[in-house]
């Protein structure tokens, strides 16, 4: 790949994953599911590992735990999601880490500032996606969330990172 | 409502603040109080620091709190767990700032006074300033008294309190049921989920044993459920009970049918554990193997509370610390099974994340309504917590007081020790 591929390249991806980001604080869960392969992994671990299936994390969703998320969410029977926080959050510091045939590795790094209660919290992590190329654009395939103090004490989420 | 507490009397006067059938909401609020309680509960009494599995080799550490005090919990080479304040006897700075590992010794990163795996003081830069009457065995790291029961290690300040099996008590049999849940495995730590919640300690020691809340706290965990799984986690019309096993303890049993874990192995394997049957079917296991297994892999149908800062909760630990009146810190700890089959313990960390920790799909709204309770008290401090609920039909049980799974017999359990212990 040349400079210029690359540059176009992380524009896409850029504009891509600017695009989930909105979708998210924005709480606009259905467009967000409709980005995922269903075969996709959204996982916020606690510590590293090789396989994330074989230890604890924050979360580990597959597809079905995905749209069950998203129903909680949605369906106004969970006390802390009803309302949920509202959030703002910003990527930045993008960059390509691979390129495999239709297979692009990307990581960046997220600001969320969350607001309940009049109260706000700020969280910081490392994202690295792992999105196919496809016709119309990109799907994700594995996006895994690397909260700065995901071993520590944390407060509970009512959104999604 | 003629039931107002008399704040104008209330000094701080446990006698007052906790009724048979109702206690003060300035139990959640007056920092005088929260003192207190550091003193005359957590410096008192037995306070659960670790699992042994935790610890399992020569030199493994975790740091642990016995109330806000920081503690290491260490194995030494010769086996032996030790409980010690994270503190150097020199100038008070912590000797351990690492949540988990295994060392050799610990060191002071001030001076380099270095300590071995069981306290004692081994080594000062530059001793010959301290003269010869300086007496290293009077410097070790500060030693708790340290007991354990079935893997679980607790640690108390007190070294006059009765042996930890004796104020156990009747939590035993529950705590030995409680481990059947390794399905023929030693049970082991899979690590945990942390969280912090604006709310005083004792809301989080009621709410492990209260189901009544359960059905409409958590309905979106149960939507979330299938329907067999669903309907076996609907348990208030069930024959559940509430049980006072005395020192502030007791059991609430939600799910009769899963309290033997190993007995009713020919029981119908439920819908939702039969793939992981068939994954161990067909890498060799016997049948009768297959059937000990799934039937732990789900956890118990019981929460054990142990006063004043650990449950057994069903297929975790829970244990809070309090770090201020209106802050305490809780800890799922996830449990598998020690050499057991991947595919079960794996389905255990899936199960642990679906309802425990921040993003778990029933914590974050057991949290929601805790932190409301804390801003609720604010107002009305005459009006007083209810914990009355079964109180006139409560009969006698094996060890205590029994009353129907939804009532409140194990917060009056819990009070009743607070109580006790506040006055001593």
């Amino acid at each position: 790949m040349n400079n210029a591929e690359h540059d176009n390249l992380l524009w896409r991806v850029t504009q891509f994953l600017w695009n989930e980001a909105a979708m998210l604080d924005a709480k606009e869960y259905d467009a967000w599911l409709a980005l995922w392969q269903p075969k996709g992994l959204y996982i916020i671990p606690i510590e590293e590992a090789e396989n994330y299936a074989d230890v604890l994390n924050l979360c580990y969703d597959d597809d079905k735990m995905r749209r069950d998320r998203i129903k909680r969410f949605q369906d106004g029977f969970s006390i802390s999601s009803a309302p949920p926080a509202v959030t703002v959050r910003t990527l930045s510091r993008f960059v390509i880490e691979a390129v495999d045939g239709q297979t692009v590795t990307v990581s960046c790094a997220q600001h969320l500032v969350e607001d309940k209660f009049g109260r706000q919290r700020l969280w910081a992590a490392n994202v690295r996606y792992t999105l196919t190329i496809t016709d119309s654009g990109f799907t994700l395939e594995e996006k895994v969330v690397r909260l700065l103090n995901s071993d520590g004490v944390l407060n509970s989420f009512s959104y999604l990172f | 409502m003629n039931q107002l507490i008399d704040i104008k009397n209330i000094t701080l006067d446990p006698e007052r603040l906790v009724e048979s059938d109702k206690v003060a909401s300035t139990m959640y609020t007056s920092e005088v109080l929260f003192e207190q309680e550091q003193e005359k509960i957590f410096r008192k009494t037995w306070v659960w620091v670790a699992h042994e599995s935790e610890v399992p080799d020569k030199g493994s550490f975790k740091l642990s709190t016995v109330g806000r005090e920081p503690v290491i919990v260490v194995r030494d080479r010769k086996q032996n767990i030790h409980v010690m304040l994270n503190r150097c006897r020199h100038r008070g700075a912590t000797v351990c700032e690492i949540h988990k590992g295994k060392t050799s010794s610990f060191q002071c990163p001030y001076h380099g006074w270095g300590y071995g795996l069981d306290g004692s003081l081994r080594a000062i830069p530059h001793p010959e300033q301290y003269g010869e009457a300086f007496d290293k065995a009077q410097h070790s790291l500060f030693s708790l008294r340290t007991e354990t029961y079935n893997g679980m290690i607790f640690a108390t300040f007190n070294d006059d309190i009765e042996p930890l099996e004796e104020f156990l008590g009747a939590a035993k049999k529950w705590i030995d049921l409680f481990m059947k849940q390794g399905g023929g495995y030693p049970v082991k730590t899979m690590g945990e989920h942390q969280f912090s919640v604006p709310m005083n300690w004792k809301v989080q020691l009621e709410n492990t044993t209260d189901a009544y809340h359960f059905p409409i706290v958590h309905k979106s965990f149960l939507q979330s459920l299938d329907a067999e799984a669903e309907d076996t986690f609907t348990f208030l019309d069930g024959e559940g009970f509430v049980e006072d096993l005395g020192n502030g303890h007791s059991v609430m049993v939600m799910i009769p049918e899963l309290v033997d874990l190993e007995a009713d192995l020919e029981r119908k394997i439920p819908e939702r554990f039969e793939e992981l049957a068939d994954e161990l079917r067909a890498e060799g296991y016997p049948d009768d193997q297959v059937r000990r297994i799934v039937r732990a892999v789900g956890g118990s149908g019981f929460n054990l509370n142990l006063f004043p800062n650990v449950a057994c909760s069903m297929a975790f630990f829970r244990v809070l610390t309090p770090v201020a009146v209106d802050k305490t810190d809780i800890r799922h700890i996830a449990l598998g099974m020690e050499g057991g089959p991947d595919a079960a313990n794996r389905l255990r960390l899936r199960l642990h994340e679906h309802f425990q920790g921040p993003m778990g799909f029933g914590s974050p709204d057991d949290a929601e309504v805790w932190e409301r309770i804390q801003r609720g008290v604010e107002g009305g401090t005459e009006l007083p917590i209810l914990v009355n609920r079964g109180i006139e039909k409560e009969e006698q049980g094996e060890a205590g007081p029994r009353g129907h799974v939804s009532d409140e017999t194990g917060m009056r359990a819990a009070y009743g020790m607070w109580k006790r212990m506040m006055q001593e």
